[in-house]
């Protein structure tokens, strides 16, 4: 994932698709598996940890859309709706059934994952464009239900508190045991996702989204692989939902409308489509860039503008920087953070011997 | 390939650059006291944030130009979260790492998301118009102040004001309920039937769904064929304007039409199409309209004394004033804080403490004589009514509330139910 040898010298296909093509990567990730659980939740105040907390929720999001979008080449505009079927029926199992957090999170994944599954079957008939409105009246139609169906939503304010997690004795409630608790599923995930994608599954996703009759005179089921890939993506929705609700200790469903969709869309657009990294960069990078373009207007843009002036500017300016960013980032490299990143990797490879 | 590095080189340099500058800022030491204030002034709701929170910065310049509370200064820190939910989870963490010792929270899914952590973290958080009006029991919800009338006392007091109007008895009339098709928009039904029952008349309920741009048939529908004797509106952001456009179209008097509190501003007004268009509507206020309040004319020669021009804002009076209502009512707490505290330590604990001893606290009548307690933290659910007359809006009607009964009663069942 982050090193690469000096030439392709693989001489089996074991080697080709093993996850750690040198000594040095397993270095690598065991590094970064130090600072992620050691060094960051022990070095800085809960508010980093809380940014952070944002960003795990965000990348196992955009890991599942990645999935159906990147690799599949579905799109899919109704994934802030699966989001909130898994949550929903997360907070009804924890408030009604008093059951404990893994098997909401289970079966809110799975219920997301039919629900999913169940609005892809469009995806057999329709393509591209089609098949984002396809989607997208699946994400009004559960919209609309569960603001609807007050046996789903628990009311007409259409929200249910959730209870804190348990571990143990433990009640999992502050940024930092909150950092662990997704920080588990965000490694679960990306081990997931690409041992999924380097199996045989994985590979007919890949086959279908590069020309599907094609994928189809070679032995690959269509029907099953593309409402596989609606219902493996949604689960990771579902599950993103579940974790968003036990993070915030309520399900609310303003809380995924069609914006969330969008920005889901949006960072694994950034991020790069069809790669793991390209997902973690793209939420990384959609929820932060904005933290920071504020940090940088408080910190310099005293220097310019009376500090009223500041107030009225900082959140205008955000957007159109953050705007502008994007455009900036997708015209240096269409496909995304991660090919960037593989770009500056591959400068390095042979630095500095370049040729 | 140089151009990523010199990029990748630039972005590192950039990173470092915005991180350092930001050390915690240890605000308590140095005597201020922080409010956390979110707002929206890029987001779906930016009509209102746009007005109202430069007003809570306004009136808090104001404390400080004259003092401060108790010698203390107030420093405010606002975060914009365009009304989503993730950047108020951020803005949260921030103004608690600022040390804030209370918060105005803006928005109805960004309330929610963070009611779990206001009471974990023992934080008052206040949530004028938005949330559910269950939150207005202080002994379920002890960090979450509505600080004004909520839905289901807006509904109340508006079936008692179409009850004065039809001439003091409702048995046997027909009363239209249009609200947008959201939970905040369907919050008030369960109050309004049961006021059906209790006072004998007919009422319909008539859905507008979102984005509310859409309302000629329900219009239609209340003028023509339901034929109501009063309509009771609840409509947010563009949709307001619709309806009185609407309204207007299929010939239905607008002096039977009292509109809830997001659908009562100048900019409703403006949009459809002007106060000579909207003449005779009814508009449900919990801060006072007008500009002519005392606090309001301070404001006016703070800015006067600076040099500067009073901000165009103010004009849009009734969220302005709203701003200075919420901001007011923050320092109000604070102040009661810190009189209850001599060293002038104060934690969170101590201003959800000070929420709950405001009492008549009026502020030259911008503000409804609320009396907030520590199982009451909607103070009363009083509201003005204000009727569009003339180019302006006039008062019709004083501070009040009505059926409190009903309301507590729905309080309670809400309290039970989970």
């Amino acid at each position: 994932m982050i090193h690469r040898e000096c030439g392709v010298l693989k001489t089996t296909y074991e080697a080709d698709m093993a996850l750690y093509p040198l000594p040095i990567a397993r270095y690598t990730v065991a590094a970064l598996g130090v600072l992620f659980f050691l060094v960051i939740p022990f070095s800085l105040h809960e508010y980093y940890l809380s940014v952070a907390n944002l960003v795990w929720i965000a990348i196992i999001g955009a890991l599942g859309l990645n999935i159906l979008v990147g690799y599949t080449g579905q799109v899919s505009i109704g994934h802030g709706a699966f989001m909130s079927v898994g949550a929903y029926t997360a907070a009804n199992l924890a408030t009604r059934l008093d059951s404990p957090w893994p098997v909401n999170l289970l079966a809110g994944g799975l219920m997301a994952a039919l629900i999913g599954g169940v609005v892809g079957i469009p995806s057999l008939r329709i393509k591209g464009l089609y098949l984002a409105i396809a989607t997208l009246a699946g994400q009004l139609i559960i919209e609309w239900t569960i603001n609807h169906v007050t046996f789903i939503s628990g009311g007409v304010q259409a929200s249910i508190a959730v209870p804190r997690p348990r571990l143990g004795p433990y009640v999992l409630a502050s940024q930092r045991a909150m950092y662990y608790f997704l920080l588990f599923f965000v490694v679960v995930a990306i081990v997931g996702t690409m041992n999924l994608v380097r199996s045989r599954i994985g590979r007919a996703f890949v086959a279908i989204r590069d020309q599907d009759i094609a994928a189809e005179i070679i032995g690959i089921n269509i029907f099953r692989y593309k409402l596989l890939a609606f219902a493996i993506s949604s689960f990771y929705a579902g599950v993103t939902g579940v974790l968003y609700t036990y993070f915030l200790g309520i399900a609310n469903y303003e809380q995924f409308q069609i914006g969330v969709s969008i920005d889901y869309l949006a960072m694994i657009i950034i991020g790069g489509l069809g790669s793991v990294l390209g997902s973690i960069f793209g939420a990384a990078f959609v929820t932060l860039l904005p933290i920071l373009i504020r940090y940088a207007m408080e910190a310099f843009g005293g220097v310019f503008f009376a500090q009223a002036t500041v107030l009225n500017l900082i959140p205008a300016l955000r957007l159109t920087l953050f705007g502008v960013l994007i455009v900036v980032f997708l015209i240096l490299e269409p496909e995304g953070l991660n090919r960037l990143w593989r770009n500056i990797r591959s400068y390095f490879r042979v630095w500095p011997f370049a040729y | 390939m140089r151009t990523c590095l010199t990029i990748l080189m630039a972005v590192l340099v950039g990173v470092a650059g915005m991180l350092s500058p930001v050390a915690p800022a240890n605000a308590q030491s140095k005597g201020e006291v922080v409010i956390g204030i979110q707002c929206d002034r890029t987001g779906a709701t930016q009509i209102v944030g746009t007005v109202i929170c430069p007003a809570m910065h306004d009136y808090i310049a104001l404390v400080n130009s004259k003092g401060g509370v108790e010698g203390r200064q107030i420093k405010a820190i606002e975060i914009d979260h365009e009304y989503k939910v993730p950047p108020a989870v951020e803005s949260y963490e921030r103004h608690k790492k600022e040390g804030a010792v209370s918060i105005a929270v803006y928005g109805t899914p960004q309330i929610y998301a963070l009611q779990a952590k206001l009471t974990e973290d023992r934080i008052p958080g206040t949530s004028p118009g938005f949330g559910s009006a269950a939150a207005a029991d202080g002994i379920r919800h002890p960090y979450i102040f509505p600080i004004a009338a909520t839905y289901w006392s807006q509904a109340t007091a508006a079936v008692d004001f179409v009850k004065k109007q039809l001439g003091g008895n409702l048995r046997n009339k027909k009363i239209a309920y249009i609200f947008f098709d959201n939970p905040a928009g369907r919050e008030p039904i369960e109050v309004l039937e049961d006021l059906a029952a209790k006072e004998g008349f007919q009422l319909k309920t008539f859905a507008v769904p979102p984005p509310g741009v859409e309302m000629g048939a329900q219009a239609l529908d209340i003028a023509q064929r339901f034929r109501a004797d009063f309509v009771i509106a609840h409509l947010f952001g563009g949709a307001p304007s619709v309806s009185i456009k609407e309204f207007k179209r299929v010939g239905y008097p607008l002096k039977k039409v009292v509109s809830l509190v997001w659908g009562a501003a100048e900019a409703n007004i403006d949009g459809a199409g002007g106060f000579a268009v909207a003449d005779g509507y009814y508009a449900m206020q919990f801060a006072g309209v007008g500009t002519d309040y005392p606090v309001l004319n301070e404001i006016r020669e703070m800015y006067k004394k600076q040099g500067k021009e009073p901000p165009k804002g103010m004009a849009s009076s009734v969220f302005y004033n709203r701003g200075v209502l919420i901001a007011a009512l923050h320092v109000e707490a604070i102040r009661n804080a810190l009189k209850a505290k001599p060293d002038g330590k104060i934690t969170g604990d101590d201003v959800k403490k000070g929420f709950e001893k405001i009492n008549n606290f009026t502020l030259g009548g911008l503000v409804p004589p609320l009396k907030v307690t520590s199982t009451d933290h909607e103070g009363g659910g009083l509201v003005q009514i204000w009727q569009v007359k003339d180019g302006k809006f006039v008062k019709v009607t004083d501070w009040y509330a009505a059926y409190q009964d009903v309301v507590a009663k729905h309080i309670k069942e809400a309290g039970a139910k989970k």
